[in-house]
């Protein structure tokens, strides 16, 4: 046994303490022969810290396209020439969205729009979106709407939005390479704001942008430091039109390593499959990944892209025991 | 006849000649995607994907779904 497992045995496992940095790392570098014991000791993390249990979300995208920022892996920047076009969602839609999300048994539904931040026209269409779905769905509202200001902040805990997504994307130090128009302390700060609210933090990134193994340990060093409730975990899937678009996906064994490291890095968080885990992992990493420190999933379709069908992900959790968290336990 | 190959004059996914060679990774990758083009005028569509399916608007060509 590699002696950062032993390690880990103790420390994240024994005493619920994450890995640091270096440790991170050092599962990140990880031979193939050890990777079943890393993800079998995430997994038991998982069950000691988090539980059996699966949260499950269905998300939607409430403004697709047109986003002024630059985020080089998006196809919903207007700077790129990818084939997204812009478009918005009705109230009704939007509620029926939300229905079909509770049908899937998930407890929670994330509201998106790509833009910089909130202008008054979203803060109303979500005020009232919002509303509707509370009034005649059994589901949680969470909302990821770009940066906050504190009005904004305030307003949102007003409506009942009970966590908010905004991912910090990738490590400080490779960010300035993934996105120009805005900085990672601004996100920083939308995030502080959003934690002293009272909300939920949901916050992940993207894995496969480029960024080097020590820079993956970075991330999750500075993913566990903000101690988010949620990270999301999505794998890059490269989009016709922008700045990434030719680039390779992450390998099956270097997500699966990186599942474990997060897991590793932060016992008792919610750590989610977002999104690309179908083209980098396919069905059999899937099921790998729920082995190996996942303890949530987005069913069903993405923002822009399609995943496997809700029943898929549903019959595995089944299969592998694992109960689908409930709405009353996560009020 | 003729409806046939207009309808699947240009590859719903890259917006080229449907007819060309190399759309083998665009039908795999639709398996993922919505369609972005019309098939049949090539315009890009206003795409909307939910949670379960998709629709795709052509202002043209009007609305499908999947
Ligand atoms: S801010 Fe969001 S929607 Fe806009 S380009 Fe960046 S990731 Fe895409
Ligand atoms: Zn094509
Ligand atoms: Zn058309």
């Amino acid at each position: 046994m590699p002696e950062i497992l032993d390690q880990a045995r103790t420390q994240v496992l024994g005493d619920g303490v994450g890995l640091d940095q270096a440790g991170v790392l050092a599962v990140l570098n990880l031979p193939d022969e050890h990777l079943p014991a890393a993800l079998q000791l995430a997994h038991d993390v998982r069950m000691r810290w988090c539980g059996p249990e699966v949260e499950v979300e269905g998300i939607v995208s409430l403004k697709t396209g047109g986003c002024p920022e630059d985020c080089h892996f998006c196809s919903q920047s207007g700077l790129f020439t990818s084939p997204v076009r812009s478009v918005w969602l009705d109230i009704p839609s939007l509620v029926e969205a939300a229905k079909q999300t509770a049908k899937t048994g998930a407890t929670e539904f994330c509201i998106v729009a790509a833009v910089r931040g909130p202008d008054d026209r979203l803060m109303k269409q979500m005020r009232e979106g919002v509303a509707a779905i509370k009034a005649e769905v059994d589901i949680q509202v969470a909302a990821s709407l770009g940066m906050l200001s504190q009005e904004q902040v305030d307003d949102l805990v007003d409506m009942g939005v009970h966590r908010y997504n905004h991912n910090l994307e990738t490590c400080k130090s490779y960010f300035p390479n993934v996105v120009t128009t805005h900085s990672w302390e601004e996100r920083w700060e939308t995030l502080r704001m959003v934690r002293d609210s009272g909300m939920e933090v949901c916050c992940g990134g993207i894995l496969g942008l480029g960024e080097t193994v020590e820079q993956r340990a970075e991330f999750a060093a500075q993913l566990a430091e903000l101690a988010p409730h949620e990270v999301p975990l999505n794998f890059l899937n490269p989009r016709p039109g922008t700045p990434l678009g030719d680039r390779p996906v992450v390998e099956g064994k270097d997500a699966l390593r990186a599942i474990a490291a997060f897991r590793l890095a932060m016992p008792r968080t919610i750590l989610r499959y977002a999104g690309g885990r179908e083209i980098t992992l396919g069905d059999l990493g899937t099921r790998d990944g729920l082995l190996g420190g996942i303890n949530a999933v987005i069913v069903g379709n993405y923002l822009t892209t399609l995943g496997r069908p809700a029943t898929a992900d549903l019959d595995l959790l089944d299969e592998l025991k694992m109960p689908v968290k409930a709405l009353s336990a996560t009020l | 006849m003729t409806e046939v190959v207009a309808a699947q004059r240009w590859c719903d996914r890259c917006g080229e000649d449907a007819s060309a060679t190399g759309h083998e990774s665009c039908a795999v990758a639709r398996t993922l995607e919505p369609p972005r083009y019309c098939p049949r005028c090539r315009r890009r569509m206003k795409v909307q994907v939910l949670p379960v399916g998709w629709s795709a608007v052509c202002v043209e060509h009007g609305e499908s779904r999947g």
